[in-house]
This record gives C-alpha cells, sequence and structure tokens, in this order.
C-alpha cells in the first residue's frame, strides 16, 4: 500500500483487498447503536451526574447535534468509498483518492469507528499500544488491528493537512 | 391594610432578592473545561483538536495534550459558563472526553 499527497487529494494506492476490505467497513464500523459502552463513549456526558440539569438539556439539546455531525461525516467518508464498491476484479489491487477538503469528515469518522470497536472489544490500554501484536489469530486481534489500521491513517491525514497547506507541492510521500 | 400589604410584600420580595444574588454569583463563577485522557484518541490528533478549538500554538496545545496523557485531565480553559459549554461541545464533536466543571 502507497499513501501520498498530490496536491488536494489523498491517494492510496496498492490497496490489497483485505485492506480495501477494512476500509469499506469503516462506515459501518461507526454505528453504535445496541453498544451501550459505545454509545456511552460517542455521547459522553458534559458533566458530572450531580449537574444534572446541564447534562438533561445536553441530551435534548446537544447530543442531536453531534449525531447529525457525526452521521454527515459519516456519509461523507461512505460516498469517497464508493470506488471500492463493485469493482470488477475483486482480487486486484486498488486505488481511493481523499479529496483533502474530505479530511475532517474522514479524521471524525475513522475516529468514531476506533472508539466504537474498541468499546465494542474492551481493548485495554496495553493492548492499544502493541503495535507488535502479530499474527491475527482472532475476531478480537482482527478488530485490534482495525483500529491501528485506521489510526495509522488518521496520522497521514493530520500530517498532511496540519504540516503544509492546502496547496503546496505534493508530497511523493511514500508510506 | 396598608402595613399588612407592605410586610407581605416585603416577606415574599427578600427572598427573591436573596435568590437573584445566588444566581449571579453563581453565574459569574467561572467554569472550568476538562480534557480526560482516553487511550483511542491519538496524540497528535487532541493537539491539533486543540489548536482548531482554542487557538493554541503548536507548543501550548502539545502541553496540554501530554497533561492529558500523563496527569488523565487538563484544565483546558476556564471563563463563563456558556462559553466554556460551546468549547465542551466542540471537544465532543471530535469525540474527545471533556467535561465543564465549576471552578474551586
Amino acid at each position: 500500500m502507497e499513501i501520498r499527497r498530490h496536491r488536494e487529494v489523498l491517494e492510496i494506492s496498492e490497496l490489497d483487498p483485505f485492506l480495501a476490505e477494512l476500509l469499506r467497513q469503516i462506515p459501518e464500523s461507526t454505528k453504535a447503536e445496541g453498544v451501550e459502552a459505545a454509545e456511552r463513549r460517542l455521547y459522553s456526558a458534559p458533566a458530572d451526574p450531580q449537574e444534572a440539569e446541564l447534562c438533561a438539556e445536553w441530551k435534548i439539546y446537544v447530543e442531536p447535534e453531534l449525531r447529525r455531525l457525526f452521521q454527515s461525516s459519516t456519509e461523507t467518508v461512505t460516498e469517497d468509498l464508493k470506488p471500492l464498491n463493485g469493482k470488477s476484479k475483486p482480487f486486484a489491487n486498488c486505488s481511493l483518492h481523499i479529496p483533502l477538503k474530505h479530511a475532517e469528515a474522514w479524521l471524525n469518522a475513522l475516529n468514531q469507528a476506533r472508539l466504537v470497536i474498541a468499546s465494542k472489544f474492551g481493548f485495554s490500554e496495553g493492548e492499544l499500544c502493541d503495535h507488535y501484536r502479530s499474527p491475527i489469530g482472532s475476531r478480537r486481534d482482527l478488530s485490534l488491528f482495525q483500529v491501528n489500521f485506521y489510526g495509522f491513517l488518521q496520522e497521514f491525514i493530520l500530517q498532511e493537512t496540519n504540516g503544509r497547506s492546502p496547496g503546496a507541492a505534493s508530497s511523493e510521500e511514500k508510506k | 391594610m396598608f402595613d399588612v400589604c407592605f410586610h407581605v410584600t416585603s416577606a415574599t420580595e427578600s427572598p427573591v432578592i436573596e435568590q437573584e444574588t445566588r444566581a449571579q454569583e453563581e453565574f459569574d463563577r467561572p467554569w472550568q473545561v476538562v480534557v480526560h485522557n482516553d487511550p483511542i484518541n491519538l496524540m497528535t490528533y487532541v493537539t491539533m483538536v486543540f489548536q482548531k478549538v482554542f487557538g493554541f500554538t503548536r507548543e501550548k496545545a502539545e502541553q496540554h495534550m501530554l497533561e492529558v496523557h500523563r496527569d488523565g485531565r487538563s484544565i483546558v480553559w476556564s471563563g463563563l459558563r456558556e462559553r466554556a459549554e460551546l468549547y465542551v461541545q466542540q471537544l465532543h464533536g471530535y469525540l474527545l472526553l471533556a467535561t465543564l466543571e465549576r471552578a474551586h
């Protein structure tokens, strides 16, 4: 897999089918419905429960706005991922292009997905920091890999959007 | 009649004034925006969010990020409640664990 920035687009090329599938799973992975721990994490309390009025008002007025924001980010990512769907050669490597103006939406959706997966599996800080864990032998291992892969993508997007202003020369950076 | 009226009025008004004073004190009392540690959010991401939301320099944002990482929490802003609520809402939008607390 190679990642580089070409002007206003982040290009992920030489994507093997496994990693392409992980990318396709981003929107699905953001769904916290039915997983109480994930819901609690995405929509965390704004204050100590003793601040009952504040917390109640937050649920009514702020939470719906947060839901809309998260939904909108996921929709943007879903749209960008469309080229990965319905490929004629399912086992061939492929490419994905992410417009730089969608970077915030991608960071948000990737974060949602990472938080939801981590909440579902209850990963410990030690597990999350263990980058040398291998091979993938269970659903839990796969999900941990997914969390780390999404984190790697976030790092790249941050590097390309923080370090350089849009319109700067293409990085030609390989990952 | 007048006297009675006067007493009734003062009896009902006094607590209201006191209550208003207390409410005003509560209103003026500063609130803190606290960011809590979270093993999922990347350090670079948290730094970027602090820069975007509070306009911190990279150095200041990194200091707060490291404080969160090292001590489990960092007070990133304090001031009036309304503004503090807005900041917490923005931080939640970036999926950071953030809360409002009354300043001691």
